[in-house]
């Protein structure tokens, strides 16, 4: 345990590093880059670096507590950026999670179903793939027309679908690896043993995708949160990060910092749910490859 | 089972394994490899016999379709006097590979219980039976461990105690020993043998040792390649084995005559194709000393 205690620590530090490297080039290249930004061959490269492209962190770190003003979410005045900030995001995570579920259910099942048979793994897997070409922007107002029709269906409904259709497809597909992974002795084993379909899936075949799952799940938590918000821009729907996002970009002209409050909002639930991934991960330590000590 | 459900399937009477005119043929993208021809072999009650043969003589092959992991082509497969497939249902044999198998997120009691589990029998027996098991293998320290903790030997020890869980009266292994060091193996034989003996099951050892099919066997059945056949059992008569069997002349004669048996390949013509046991037994005896 304590081993395990001090690699966290470990991680917490070069995390805490990265950040802070990540920072100092920001600032670096504000206060010293060219205002007009890189160019390349006639491309943009590296970004404006005036106020209005890139407001130092600071002023992104006081634009949280600066008062809200207006826009379509007004709380009173008394609320300031921050207060809105983890509004909007506890509504967007709320609905993330709920994408979140859908799509790991969906995926799981998909993949038992090409493990079950091989002709299911040939007919489905292409579609699997090609269900992430779509583009989301185009599925998502054809998700929302879809819920109009039955009076149970609210509108944030539409959003975790579409956050569940980003979702699954990291699930299905890491899943579906997993549960093949077994080595060939280990299914000959549970042959000999006269070991059934079920027996096999649940003592063999669920530990054994474990491993491949875990990843697969911090790429659903991230890719639900980015459907959600995406879903919300495309759907109109108020609240969440994705409506802030929008409001504030159309201030960003008079304050950029705001924008950028938001979007590291944005980042922070992406975080969030990967962390909150980890905690399954750390539940299953048992079942990580070559896992001697607990 | 109880004795009188034995007498009454006939499992007491009936060899370990029978193997009539077995024949196994894969096809492949470049036409039809036979992997066994005409293969005729019955293995006693509490017999202990070795498979030996080059690479691609179908030993493990034969093997497999023993534990019918593989379907045979042709003839006929009886295991404890039942078609190979009900003997699989049934769990009349246990089996260990070369790679131990053994499953990472569980201990090495909960390994050993694994086959118990499977088949629902209930706690506080599967412990007991584990517990005897662990000792039988001399693991009783390591009954907490996983097997990343454990050395190659030790989890092949485990690996043959989930095997003899369900005190089946055949025991099939497939070069079990393949992947230890010298040292190491030697122990695992004498350990074999001792628990083949106080376990009574017969087992069918597969090897490409020499000298580990003559130390541990009643039988050494040699094979060759292409066609996979039985071109010779060469009876080994040691007696009880202990370290020094190893330095014994008749352990040294009987390595010099599966030894000869082997480089004889292929086999003259005069030899033919599906020897017989009975045959096989004649040939073995003029070459004995």
């Amino acid at each position: 345990m304590r081993v395990r205690t001090g690699r966290w620590a470990g991680r917490a530090v070069l995390v805490a590093i990265a950040l802070a490297a990540l920072g100092a080039i920001w600032e670096v290249y504000k206060d010293w880059g060219p205002t007009d930004g890189v160019k390349l061959f006639g491309e943009r490269i590296l970004p404006r670096t005036t106020a209005a492209a890139m407001p130092h962190l600071a002023d992104i770190w006081h634009a949280f507590g600066k008062p809200e003003i207006g826009g379509a979410i007004s709380f009173g005045s008394t609320n300031t950026v921050l207060d809105s900030v983890v509004d909007a995001g506890v509504h967007t995570l709320r609905w993330a999670a709920v994408g979140f579920a859908i799509g790991v259910v969906v995926g799981m099942l998909l993949a038992l179903l090409m493990n079950r048979l091989a002709v299911f793994e040939r007919a489905l897997m292409p579609y699997v793939v090609l269900s992430q070409t779509v583009p989301l922007i185009a599925l998502a107002p054809l998700v929302a027309k879809w819920g109009q029709g039955w009076s149970f269906w609210d509108r944030w409904m539409s959003v975790s679908v579409i956050a569940a259709y980003l979702a699954f497809f990291p699930v299905a597909v890491g899943m579906a690896r997993g549960l093949s992974s077994p080595s060939a002795v280990h299914a000959d084993y549970f042959r000999c043993s006269a070991a059934g379909w079920w027996q096999t899936l649940v003592r063999l075949k669920l530990p054994s995708s474990v491993p491949f799952l875990i990843p697969s799940l911090r790429l659903a938590a991230a890719g639900a949160v980015v459907g959600t918000i995406v879903a919300e821009i495309s759907t109109g729907l108020p609240d969440g990060v994705g409506k802030l996002i929008l409001d504030y970009s159309q201030q960003a002209t008079g304050d950029p910092s705001r924008l950028y409050a938001a979007v590291i909002g944005a980042a922070v639930l992406g975080l969030a749910a990967a962390a909150a991934v980890t905690v399954v991960d750390l539940a299953l330590w048992r079942y990580h490859r070559g896992a001697t000590s607990r | 089972m109880t004795e009188a459900e034995q007498a009454e399937s006939g499992a007491v009477t009936a060899p370990a394994v029978e193997l009539h005119a077995v024949h196994k043929s894969f096809t492949a993208r470049r036409g039809t490899v036979v992997a066994l021809a005409d293969v005729d072999l019955t293995i006693e009650r509490g017999e202990f016999v070795s498979l030996i043969g080059p690479s691609g003589c179908g030993k493990s092959t034969l093997l497999r379709v023993i534990a019918d992991l593989l379907q045979p082509s042709g003839g006929e497969v009886q295991v404890n006097g039942k078609p190979a497939r009900r003997a699989r249902l049934d769990q009349d044999y246990g089996i260990a590979f070369q790679q131990a198998g053994l499953l990472d997120w569980r201990t090495v009691q909960a390994n050993i219980e694994l086959p118990l589990e499977l088949h629902g029998v209930d706690r506080a027996e599967r412990h007991a039976r584990a517990e005897e098991l662990i000792e039988l293998v001399g693991l009783t320290e390591f009954a907490r461990h996983r097997p990343p903790q454990l050395s190659g030997g030790m989890q092949q020890r485990v690996a043959i105690a989930r095997a003899l869980a369900e005190s089946p009266a055949l025991l099939l292994m497939d070069e079990p020993f393949g992947a230890l060091d010298e040292m190491t193996r030697e122990r695992m034989q004498n350990e074999l043998v001792r628990i083949a003996g106080e376990t009574g099951a017969a087992v069918v050892f597969v090897t490409h040792s020499i000298p580990e099919a003559v130390f541990l066997s009643d039988r050494v059945v040699v094979m060759s390649a292409r066609p996979g056949r039985i071109v010779n059992v060469v009876p080994i008569g040691l007696g009880a084995r202990t370290d020094d069997t190893r330095e014994a002349p008749g352990f040294y004669a009987a390595i010099t005559q599966v030894r000869e048996a082997l480089r004889g390949l292929p086999v003259p013509q005069t030899v033919e194709v599906g020897v017989s046991v009975e045959n096989a037994l004649r040939n073995s005896a003029e070459g004995a000393l």
